[in-house]
Protein backbone atom coordinates (compact mmCIF):
# COMPACT_ATOMS: atom_id res chain seq x y z
CA UNK A 1 0.00 0.00 0.00
CA UNK A 2 2.69 2.48 0.88
CA UNK A 3 4.21 1.16 -2.48
CA UNK A 4 1.28 3.00 -4.04
CA UNK A 5 0.95 5.49 -2.39
CA UNK A 6 4.54 6.42 -3.56
CA UNK A 7 3.74 5.55 -7.00
CA UNK A 8 0.87 8.02 -7.41
CA UNK A 9 2.36 10.63 -5.33
CA UNK A 10 5.73 10.84 -7.94
CA UNK A 11 3.79 10.27 -10.86
CA UNK A 12 1.60 13.16 -10.12
CA UNK A 13 4.12 15.93 -8.13
CA UNK A 14 7.93 14.75 -8.09
CA UNK A 15 8.24 13.26 -11.63
CA UNK A 16 5.25 14.85 -13.10
CA UNK A 17 4.50 14.39 -16.67
CA UNK A 18 4.24 18.23 -18.25
CA UNK A 19 6.72 19.69 -15.98
CA UNK A 20 9.12 17.83 -14.83
CA UNK A 21 9.58 15.13 -17.93
CA UNK A 22 8.32 18.01 -20.68
CA UNK A 23 6.37 15.40 -22.16
CA UNK A 24 2.64 16.41 -23.44
CA UNK A 25 3.34 20.07 -24.12
CA UNK A 26 1.41 20.27 -27.19
CA UNK A 27 -1.91 20.26 -25.54
CA UNK A 28 -0.27 21.63 -22.62
CA UNK A 29 0.07 25.40 -24.00
CA UNK A 30 -2.76 24.67 -27.39
CA UNK A 31 -5.76 23.99 -24.67
CA UNK A 32 -4.74 26.07 -21.97
CA UNK A 33 -6.82 28.97 -22.85
CA UNK A 34 -9.86 28.31 -20.93
CA UNK A 35 -10.07 26.66 -17.17
CA UNK A 36 -13.21 24.39 -17.95
CA UNK A 37 -11.55 22.70 -21.15
CA UNK A 38 -8.44 22.54 -19.82
CA UNK A 39 -9.98 20.18 -17.10
CA UNK A 40 -11.96 18.51 -19.38
CA UNK A 41 -9.11 17.73 -21.62
CA UNK A 42 -7.15 16.59 -18.58
CA UNK A 43 -10.26 14.23 -17.90
CA UNK A 44 -9.75 12.72 -21.22
CA UNK A 45 -6.38 12.48 -21.06
CA UNK A 46 -6.43 10.54 -17.85
CA UNK A 47 -9.00 8.78 -19.31
CA UNK A 48 -6.56 7.22 -22.03
CA UNK A 49 -4.24 6.99 -20.05
CA UNK A 50 -6.02 4.49 -17.37
CA UNK A 51 -6.92 2.10 -20.60
CA UNK A 52 -3.77 2.15 -21.88
CA UNK A 53 -1.98 1.46 -18.91
CA UNK A 54 -4.70 -1.50 -18.64
CA UNK A 55 -4.06 -2.63 -22.07
CA UNK A 56 -0.53 -2.24 -22.01
CA UNK A 57 -0.60 -4.36 -18.47
CA UNK A 58 -2.23 -6.96 -20.25
CA UNK A 59 0.02 -6.72 -23.59
CA UNK A 60 3.70 -7.37 -20.99
CA UNK A 61 1.77 -10.35 -19.56
CA UNK A 62 0.63 -12.15 -22.27
CA UNK A 63 1.77 -10.73 -25.33
CA UNK A 64 4.93 -9.27 -25.36
CA UNK A 65 7.32 -11.80 -23.64
CA UNK A 66 6.78 -13.88 -27.25
CA UNK A 67 7.44 -11.12 -29.30
CA UNK A 68 9.18 -8.59 -27.47
CA UNK A 69 10.43 -5.90 -30.63
CA UNK A 70 6.81 -5.41 -31.10
CA UNK A 71 6.45 -3.76 -27.50
CA UNK A 72 6.12 0.02 -29.50
CA UNK A 73 4.37 -0.21 -32.52
CA UNK A 74 1.60 -2.53 -29.83
CA UNK A 75 1.30 0.08 -27.98
CA UNK A 76 0.81 2.76 -29.92
CA UNK A 77 -1.77 0.52 -31.67
CA UNK A 78 -3.19 1.02 -28.00
CA UNK A 79 -3.19 4.05 -27.44
CA UNK A 80 -4.73 5.15 -31.06
CA UNK A 81 -7.89 2.79 -30.19
CA UNK A 82 -8.26 4.40 -27.01
CA UNK A 83 -8.19 7.89 -28.52
CA UNK A 84 -10.92 6.57 -31.08
CA UNK A 85 -12.84 5.67 -28.48
CA UNK A 86 -12.50 8.37 -26.19
CA UNK A 87 -13.49 10.70 -29.15
CA UNK A 88 -16.41 8.35 -29.72
CA UNK A 89 -17.85 8.58 -26.15
CA UNK A 90 -16.96 12.65 -26.43
CA UNK A 91 -18.62 13.22 -29.22
CA UNK A 92 -21.68 11.08 -28.28
CA UNK A 93 -22.17 12.64 -24.43
CA UNK A 94 -20.38 16.44 -25.49
CA UNK A 95 -20.58 18.16 -28.49
CA UNK A 96 -19.82 21.37 -27.05
CA UNK A 97 -16.35 19.84 -25.38
CA UNK A 98 -15.81 17.92 -28.79
CA UNK A 99 -15.28 20.94 -31.11
CA UNK A 100 -13.73 23.29 -27.78
CA UNK A 101 -11.19 20.55 -27.91
CA UNK A 102 -10.89 20.36 -31.54
CA UNK A 103 -7.98 19.25 -32.98
CA UNK A 104 -6.16 18.42 -29.68
CA UNK A 105 -8.63 15.39 -29.22
CA UNK A 106 -7.15 13.25 -32.05
CA UNK A 107 -3.94 14.78 -30.96
CA UNK A 108 -3.77 12.81 -28.21
CA UNK A 109 -2.67 9.68 -30.03
CA UNK A 110 0.65 11.37 -30.69
CA UNK A 111 0.54 12.99 -26.96
CA UNK A 112 4.20 11.30 -26.07
CA UNK A 113 2.95 11.54 -22.29
CA UNK A 114 0.42 8.49 -22.78
CA UNK A 115 2.94 6.47 -25.06
CA UNK A 116 5.92 7.55 -22.12
CA UNK A 117 3.55 6.32 -19.61
CA UNK A 118 3.18 2.77 -21.11
CA UNK A 119 6.84 2.85 -21.70
CA UNK A 120 8.12 3.87 -18.18
CA UNK A 121 5.47 1.55 -16.97
CA UNK A 122 7.49 -1.78 -18.45
CA UNK A 123 10.80 -0.38 -17.75
CA UNK A 124 9.83 -0.17 -13.94
CA UNK A 125 8.30 -3.81 -14.33
CA UNK A 126 4.95 -2.11 -12.65
CA UNK A 127 2.61 -4.85 -12.14
CA UNK A 128 -1.64 -4.47 -12.59
CA UNK A 129 -2.60 -2.52 -10.38
CA UNK A 130 1.08 -0.22 -10.03
CA UNK A 131 0.67 0.40 -13.11
CA UNK A 132 -3.31 1.44 -12.89
CA UNK A 133 -2.06 3.69 -9.98
CA UNK A 134 0.91 4.90 -11.75
CA UNK A 135 -1.90 5.94 -14.80
CA UNK A 136 -4.08 7.97 -12.09
CA UNK A 137 -0.84 9.54 -10.81
CA UNK A 138 0.07 10.83 -14.22
CA UNK A 139 -3.18 11.98 -15.30
CA UNK A 140 -3.70 13.44 -12.34
CA UNK A 141 -0.61 15.12 -12.56
CA UNK A 142 -1.43 16.20 -16.36
CA UNK A 143 -4.81 17.73 -15.30
CA UNK A 144 -3.30 19.76 -12.67
CA UNK A 145 -0.14 21.49 -14.70
CA UNK A 146 -2.68 22.15 -17.28
CA UNK A 147 -5.46 23.52 -14.90
CA UNK A 148 -2.59 25.33 -13.08
CA UNK A 149 -1.23 26.70 -16.64
CA UNK A 150 -5.15 27.79 -17.86
CA UNK A 151 -5.99 29.60 -14.26
CA UNK A 152 -2.70 31.83 -14.60
CA UNK A 153 -3.02 32.19 -18.73
CA UNK A 154 -7.17 33.31 -17.65
CA UNK A 155 -5.59 35.94 -14.58
CA UNK A 156 -2.92 37.05 -16.94
CA UNK A 157 -5.65 38.48 -19.35
CA UNK A 158 -6.72 40.87 -16.53
CA UNK A 159 -3.07 41.94 -16.30
CA UNK A 160 -1.20 44.75 -18.04
CA UNK A 161 1.89 42.75 -19.61
CA UNK A 162 4.28 44.68 -22.16
CA UNK A 163 3.63 44.23 -25.39
CA UNK A 164 6.74 42.04 -26.37
CA UNK A 165 5.87 39.40 -24.43
CA UNK A 166 2.42 38.99 -24.71
CA UNK A 167 1.06 35.57 -26.41
CA UNK A 168 3.18 32.76 -26.44
CA UNK A 169 6.46 34.20 -24.98
CA UNK A 170 4.50 35.25 -21.76
CA UNK A 171 2.96 31.30 -21.40
CA UNK A 172 6.36 29.75 -21.90
CA UNK A 173 8.04 32.01 -19.43
CA UNK A 174 5.14 30.59 -17.30
CA UNK A 175 5.50 27.54 -18.36
CA UNK A 176 8.93 27.64 -16.97
CA UNK A 177 8.27 29.06 -13.68
CA UNK A 178 5.72 26.27 -13.36
CA UNK A 179 7.83 23.74 -14.00
CA UNK A 180 11.05 25.32 -11.55
CA UNK A 181 8.35 25.44 -8.83
CA UNK A 182 7.92 21.74 -9.34
CA UNK A 183 11.36 21.10 -9.37
CA UNK A 184 11.37 21.86 -5.69
CA UNK A 185 8.97 18.75 -5.25
CA UNK A 186 12.07 16.34 -6.15
CA UNK A 187 14.52 18.20 -3.63
CA UNK A 188 12.13 17.25 -0.67
CA UNK A 189 11.68 13.18 -1.60
CA UNK A 190 15.00 11.32 -2.66
CA UNK A 191 12.88 8.16 -3.57
CA UNK A 192 12.86 7.88 -7.28
CA UNK B 1 10.44 -16.69 -40.71
CA UNK B 2 8.83 -17.56 -37.37
CA UNK B 3 9.39 -13.64 -36.59
CA UNK B 4 7.93 -12.95 -39.08
CA UNK B 5 4.68 -14.75 -38.22
CA UNK B 6 4.09 -13.84 -34.81
CA UNK B 7 4.94 -10.32 -36.22
CA UNK B 8 1.98 -10.50 -38.21
CA UNK B 9 -0.08 -13.02 -35.94
CA UNK B 10 0.04 -10.52 -33.40
CA UNK B 11 0.26 -7.08 -35.18
CA UNK B 12 -2.99 -9.13 -36.81
CA UNK B 13 -4.42 -10.45 -33.54
CA UNK B 14 -4.21 -7.16 -32.19
CA UNK B 15 -5.64 -4.83 -35.16
CA UNK B 16 -8.51 -7.26 -35.58
CA UNK B 17 -9.42 -7.03 -31.60
CA UNK B 18 -9.22 -3.06 -31.85
CA UNK B 19 -10.92 -2.71 -35.21
CA UNK B 20 -13.65 -5.31 -33.91
CA UNK B 21 -14.13 -3.23 -30.39
CA UNK B 22 -14.20 0.19 -31.86
CA UNK B 23 -16.73 -0.86 -34.78
CA UNK B 24 -19.07 -2.23 -31.37
CA UNK B 25 -18.32 1.15 -29.93
CA UNK B 26 -19.17 2.50 -33.04
CA UNK B 27 -22.66 0.85 -33.37
CA UNK B 28 -23.49 2.19 -29.89
CA UNK B 29 -22.23 5.73 -29.88
CA UNK B 30 -23.03 6.15 -32.80
CA UNK B 31 -24.13 10.11 -33.05
CA UNK B 32 -27.42 11.40 -35.82
CA UNK B 33 -26.57 14.33 -37.39
CA UNK B 34 -28.31 15.99 -40.10
CA UNK B 35 -27.05 14.33 -43.29
CA UNK B 36 -28.03 17.93 -45.16
CA UNK B 37 -25.14 18.72 -42.63
CA UNK B 38 -22.84 17.57 -44.76
CA UNK B 39 -23.94 18.21 -48.38
CA UNK B 40 -23.95 21.66 -47.00
CA UNK B 41 -20.36 21.78 -45.87
CA UNK B 42 -19.55 20.55 -49.09
CA UNK B 43 -21.35 23.31 -51.09
CA UNK B 44 -19.31 25.98 -49.01
CA UNK B 45 -15.91 27.67 -50.91
CA UNK B 46 -14.28 25.44 -47.37
CA UNK B 47 -11.40 27.87 -46.59
CA UNK B 48 -12.49 28.07 -43.13
CA UNK B 49 -11.52 31.78 -43.17
CA UNK B 50 -14.36 33.26 -40.32
CA UNK B 51 -15.13 36.02 -42.20
CA UNK B 52 -19.27 34.92 -41.37
CA UNK B 53 -18.11 35.09 -37.61
CA UNK B 54 -18.60 31.48 -37.40
CA UNK B 55 -15.29 29.48 -36.47
CA UNK B 56 -15.25 27.64 -39.71
CA UNK B 57 -17.12 26.23 -42.80
CA UNK B 58 -18.71 23.34 -40.55
CA UNK B 59 -20.10 26.08 -38.09
CA UNK B 60 -21.64 27.92 -40.69
CA UNK B 61 -23.04 25.66 -42.05
CA UNK B 62 -24.64 24.15 -38.63
CA UNK B 63 -26.20 27.77 -38.55
CA UNK B 64 -27.31 27.75 -41.83
CA UNK B 65 -29.50 24.72 -41.29
CA UNK B 66 -30.88 26.27 -38.30
CA UNK B 67 -31.62 29.52 -39.93
CA UNK B 68 -29.43 31.75 -37.87
CA UNK B 69 -27.94 32.75 -41.09
CA UNK B 70 -28.70 33.44 -44.78
CA UNK B 71 -26.65 31.49 -47.25
CA UNK B 72 -25.23 34.92 -49.03
CA UNK B 73 -23.67 36.08 -45.36
CA UNK B 74 -20.40 33.77 -46.58
CA UNK B 75 -18.88 36.11 -48.91
CA UNK B 76 -16.25 33.78 -50.44
CA UNK B 77 -19.16 32.14 -52.13
CA UNK B 78 -19.97 32.58 -55.67
CA UNK B 79 -23.44 33.58 -56.92
CA UNK B 80 -24.28 29.73 -58.35
CA UNK B 81 -22.82 28.25 -54.77
CA UNK B 82 -25.00 30.67 -52.63
CA UNK B 83 -28.02 29.84 -55.07
CA UNK B 84 -27.84 26.15 -54.69
CA UNK B 85 -26.60 25.88 -51.01
CA UNK B 86 -30.07 28.14 -50.96
CA UNK B 87 -31.84 25.37 -53.25
CA UNK B 88 -30.36 22.77 -51.28
CA UNK B 89 -32.14 24.07 -47.52
CA UNK B 90 -35.06 25.73 -49.08
CA UNK B 91 -34.61 29.06 -48.18
CA UNK B 92 -33.98 32.07 -49.36
CA UNK B 93 -30.45 33.00 -50.75
CA UNK B 94 -30.56 37.13 -49.05
CA UNK B 95 -29.31 39.48 -50.50
CA UNK B 96 -25.19 40.71 -50.00
CA UNK B 97 -23.72 43.33 -50.56
CA UNK B 98 -20.08 42.97 -51.85
CA UNK B 99 -17.49 44.22 -49.07
CA UNK B 100 -13.83 44.89 -49.65
CA UNK B 101 -10.96 45.89 -47.83
CA UNK B 102 -9.88 49.52 -48.27
CA UNK B 103 -6.41 50.79 -47.28
CA UNK B 104 -6.53 54.39 -45.35
CA UNK B 105 -3.47 55.27 -46.69
CA UNK B 106 -1.51 56.75 -49.84
CA UNK B 107 1.90 57.40 -48.67
CA UNK B 108 3.77 55.39 -51.02
CA UNK B 109 7.22 55.51 -51.76
CA UNK B 110 8.04 58.78 -53.72
CA UNK B 111 5.08 60.22 -51.93
CA UNK B 112 5.94 60.09 -48.19
CA UNK B 113 9.05 61.38 -46.83
CA UNK B 114 11.63 58.69 -46.20
CA UNK B 115 14.05 59.94 -42.84
CA UNK B 116 15.52 56.46 -42.34
CA UNK B 117 16.60 53.22 -44.59
CA UNK B 118 15.14 50.08 -43.10
CA UNK B 119 17.25 47.23 -43.47
CA UNK B 120 15.67 44.87 -40.79
CA UNK B 121 13.45 41.73 -40.95
CA UNK B 122 10.97 42.35 -43.69
CA UNK B 123 7.72 42.43 -42.19
CA UNK B 124 5.23 44.83 -41.15
CA UNK B 125 5.38 44.18 -37.76
CA UNK B 126 8.72 43.52 -36.83
CA UNK B 127 9.47 47.28 -38.21
CA UNK B 128 6.38 48.68 -36.22
CA UNK B 129 8.01 46.61 -33.44
CA UNK B 130 11.81 47.96 -33.31
CA UNK B 131 11.59 51.64 -34.94
CA UNK B 132 8.52 52.33 -37.07
CA UNK B 133 9.87 51.71 -40.43
CA UNK B 134 11.60 54.53 -42.54
CA UNK B 135 8.90 57.02 -43.17
CA UNK B 136 8.46 60.49 -41.15
CA UNK B 137 4.86 59.41 -41.04
CA UNK B 138 4.72 56.74 -37.57
CA UNK B 139 1.00 56.33 -39.21
CA UNK B 140 1.35 55.07 -42.20
CA UNK B 141 1.72 52.27 -44.64
CA UNK B 142 5.24 50.60 -44.01
CA UNK B 143 5.21 49.07 -47.40
CA UNK B 144 6.97 45.57 -46.31
CA UNK B 145 3.66 43.48 -47.30
CA UNK B 146 2.46 41.29 -44.59
CA UNK B 147 -1.20 42.12 -46.22
CA UNK B 148 0.00 40.61 -49.26
CA UNK B 149 1.32 37.51 -47.33
CA UNK B 150 -1.59 36.67 -45.44
CA UNK B 151 -4.44 37.00 -47.67
CA UNK B 152 -5.25 33.40 -48.78
CA UNK B 153 -7.33 34.18 -51.97
CA UNK B 154 -4.49 36.27 -53.91
CA UNK B 155 -6.52 39.45 -53.48
CA UNK B 156 -3.63 41.78 -52.50
CA UNK B 157 -0.12 42.90 -54.28
CA UNK B 158 2.21 45.32 -53.99
CA UNK B 159 2.35 47.70 -56.38
CA UNK B 160 5.65 50.01 -57.93
CA UNK B 161 4.84 52.47 -54.81
CA UNK B 162 5.18 49.73 -52.19
CA UNK B 163 1.37 50.43 -51.55
CA UNK B 164 -0.96 47.22 -51.31
CA UNK B 165 -3.77 47.03 -54.13
CA UNK B 166 -6.53 45.17 -53.58
CA UNK B 167 -8.20 43.20 -56.09
CA UNK B 168 -11.86 43.96 -55.71
CA UNK B 169 -12.87 41.03 -57.36
CA UNK B 170 -10.83 38.28 -55.29
CA UNK B 171 -11.36 40.17 -51.94
CA UNK B 172 -13.70 38.09 -49.98
CA UNK B 173 -13.64 40.52 -46.53
CA UNK B 174 -12.27 38.02 -44.52
CA UNK B 175 -10.73 40.50 -42.19
CA UNK B 176 -7.50 38.85 -42.40
CA UNK B 177 -5.50 42.23 -43.60
CA UNK B 178 -7.48 43.90 -40.56
CA UNK B 179 -6.21 41.81 -38.20
CA UNK B 180 -2.54 41.64 -39.30
CA UNK B 181 -2.12 45.39 -40.50
CA UNK B 182 0.39 46.75 -37.04
CA UNK B 183 -1.14 50.24 -38.16
CA UNK B 184 -4.97 49.19 -38.53
CA UNK B 185 -5.03 50.84 -41.68
CA UNK B 186 -7.24 48.18 -43.21
CA UNK B 187 -10.92 48.88 -43.06
CA UNK B 188 -13.65 45.80 -44.45
CA UNK B 189 -16.06 48.46 -45.95
CA UNK B 190 -18.90 48.17 -48.96
CA UNK B 191 -17.97 48.83 -51.93
CA UNK B 192 -21.01 51.21 -52.25
CA UNK B 193 -19.27 53.34 -49.91
CA UNK B 194 -16.95 55.11 -52.20
CA UNK B 195 -15.62 58.18 -49.92
CA UNK B 196 -12.34 57.30 -48.69
CA UNK B 197 -10.38 59.16 -46.43
CA UNK B 198 -6.33 57.40 -47.48
CA UNK B 199 -4.55 58.90 -44.26
CA UNK B 200 -4.72 58.37 -40.92
CA UNK B 201 -2.09 60.65 -39.40
CA UNK B 202 -3.80 62.85 -36.75
CA UNK B 203 -1.72 65.95 -37.59
CA UNK B 204 -2.63 69.35 -38.90
CA UNK B 205 -1.49 71.64 -41.31
CA UNK B 206 2.07 71.91 -42.06
CA UNK B 207 2.88 69.21 -40.04
CA UNK B 208 0.77 67.07 -41.66
CA UNK B 209 2.41 68.22 -45.05
CA UNK B 210 6.11 68.09 -43.81
CA UNK B 211 5.65 64.08 -43.46
CA UNK B 212 3.43 63.00 -46.75
CA UNK B 213 2.48 64.10 -50.08
CA UNK B 214 -0.69 63.54 -50.05
CA UNK B 215 -1.74 63.73 -46.01
CA UNK B 216 -4.91 64.94 -44.79
CA UNK B 217 -4.18 68.49 -43.43
CA UNK B 218 -7.22 68.85 -41.24
CA UNK B 219 -8.65 71.94 -42.99
CA UNK B 220 -11.63 70.44 -43.36
CA UNK B 221 -13.12 71.44 -46.83
CA UNK B 222 -14.67 68.22 -47.46
CA UNK B 223 -16.91 68.37 -44.50
CA UNK B 224 -18.12 71.57 -45.90
CA UNK B 225 -18.26 70.64 -49.07
CA UNK B 226 -20.29 67.56 -48.10
CA UNK B 227 -24.10 67.41 -47.90
CA UNK B 228 -24.72 68.49 -43.44
CA UNK B 229 -23.20 66.13 -41.13
CA UNK B 230 -22.23 63.52 -43.74
CA UNK B 231 -18.59 64.48 -42.64
CA UNK B 232 -16.93 65.32 -39.43
CA UNK B 233 -13.78 66.41 -38.40
CA UNK B 234 -11.96 64.26 -35.67
CA UNK B 235 -8.71 64.43 -34.43
CA UNK B 236 -7.66 66.58 -37.85
CA UNK B 237 -9.19 64.25 -39.84
CA UNK B 238 -12.42 63.33 -41.95
CA UNK B 239 -14.71 61.01 -40.33
CA UNK B 240 -17.35 59.95 -43.08
CA UNK B 241 -20.64 58.90 -41.48
CA UNK B 242 -23.06 57.50 -44.51
CA UNK B 243 -26.12 56.98 -42.72
CA UNK B 244 -25.83 60.49 -40.49
CA UNK B 245 -26.38 62.38 -43.67
CA UNK B 246 -25.87 62.37 -47.92
CA UNK B 247 -26.13 61.22 -50.03
CA UNK B 248 -22.17 60.92 -50.86
CA UNK B 249 -20.59 62.66 -53.61
CA UNK B 250 -17.81 63.14 -55.33
CA UNK B 251 -18.06 67.14 -54.49
CA UNK B 252 -16.14 66.22 -51.13
CA UNK B 253 -13.09 65.70 -52.85
CA UNK B 254 -12.54 68.52 -55.75
CA UNK B 255 -11.68 71.08 -52.61
CA UNK B 256 -8.89 68.61 -51.17
CA UNK B 257 -5.49 70.34 -51.36
CA UNK B 258 -3.72 67.13 -51.31
CA UNK B 259 -5.90 64.33 -52.39
CA UNK B 260 -6.28 62.52 -49.25
CA UNK B 261 -9.83 61.95 -49.45
CA UNK B 262 -11.19 60.63 -53.09
CA UNK B 263 -13.74 59.27 -54.62
CA UNK B 264 -13.17 55.31 -55.42
CA UNK B 265 -15.60 53.30 -57.52
CA UNK B 266 -13.72 49.86 -57.83
CA UNK B 267 -10.29 49.43 -57.09
CA UNK B 268 -8.23 52.13 -54.77
CA UNK B 269 -4.74 52.32 -56.51
CA UNK B 270 -3.30 51.59 -59.88
CA UNK B 271 -1.22 48.63 -59.63
CA UNK B 272 1.25 50.91 -60.46
CA UNK B 273 1.32 54.38 -60.02
CA UNK B 274 -2.06 56.27 -57.71
CA UNK B 275 -4.89 58.33 -58.75
CA UNK B 276 -4.34 60.96 -55.95
CA UNK B 277 -3.77 64.17 -57.04
CA UNK B 278 0.65 65.01 -58.11
CA UNK B 279 1.95 66.83 -55.12
CA UNK B 280 5.82 67.55 -55.58
CA UNK B 281 7.69 67.62 -51.88
CA UNK B 282 9.88 70.84 -51.70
Amino acid sequence: MQDMLWIFISAMLINNFVLSYFLGLCPFFGVSNRLSTSLRLGVAVTLVMIVTSICASLLNTFVLPYAPYLQLISFIIVIASTVQFAEMIIKRFSPALFRALGIFLPLITTNCAILGLALFQTNRDYGFLQGLTFAVGAGAGFTLAIVLMASLRQEMRLSNIPSIVQGTAISMILAGLLSLAFMGFAGMFSAL
Amino acid sequence: MVVIFTAVAIMGGLGIFFGFGLSLAHRFLKVEEDPRLDAVEDLLPGSNCGACGEPGCRAFAENLIEGVHSPSTCSVSTASTIESVAALLGVDPGKQVKRVARLFCAGGLGVARQIADYRGEGSCRAAHLVGGGGKACSWGCLGLADCMVVCDFDAIQMNDQRLPVVDVDRCTACNDCVDVCPRDLFEVMPVTQNLIVQCKAPLEGDQARAVCGVACDGCGRCAQDAPQGLIQMENNLPVVAYDAGGPATPVATHRCPTGAIQWVEGGQFKPSGHPVKEFCLD
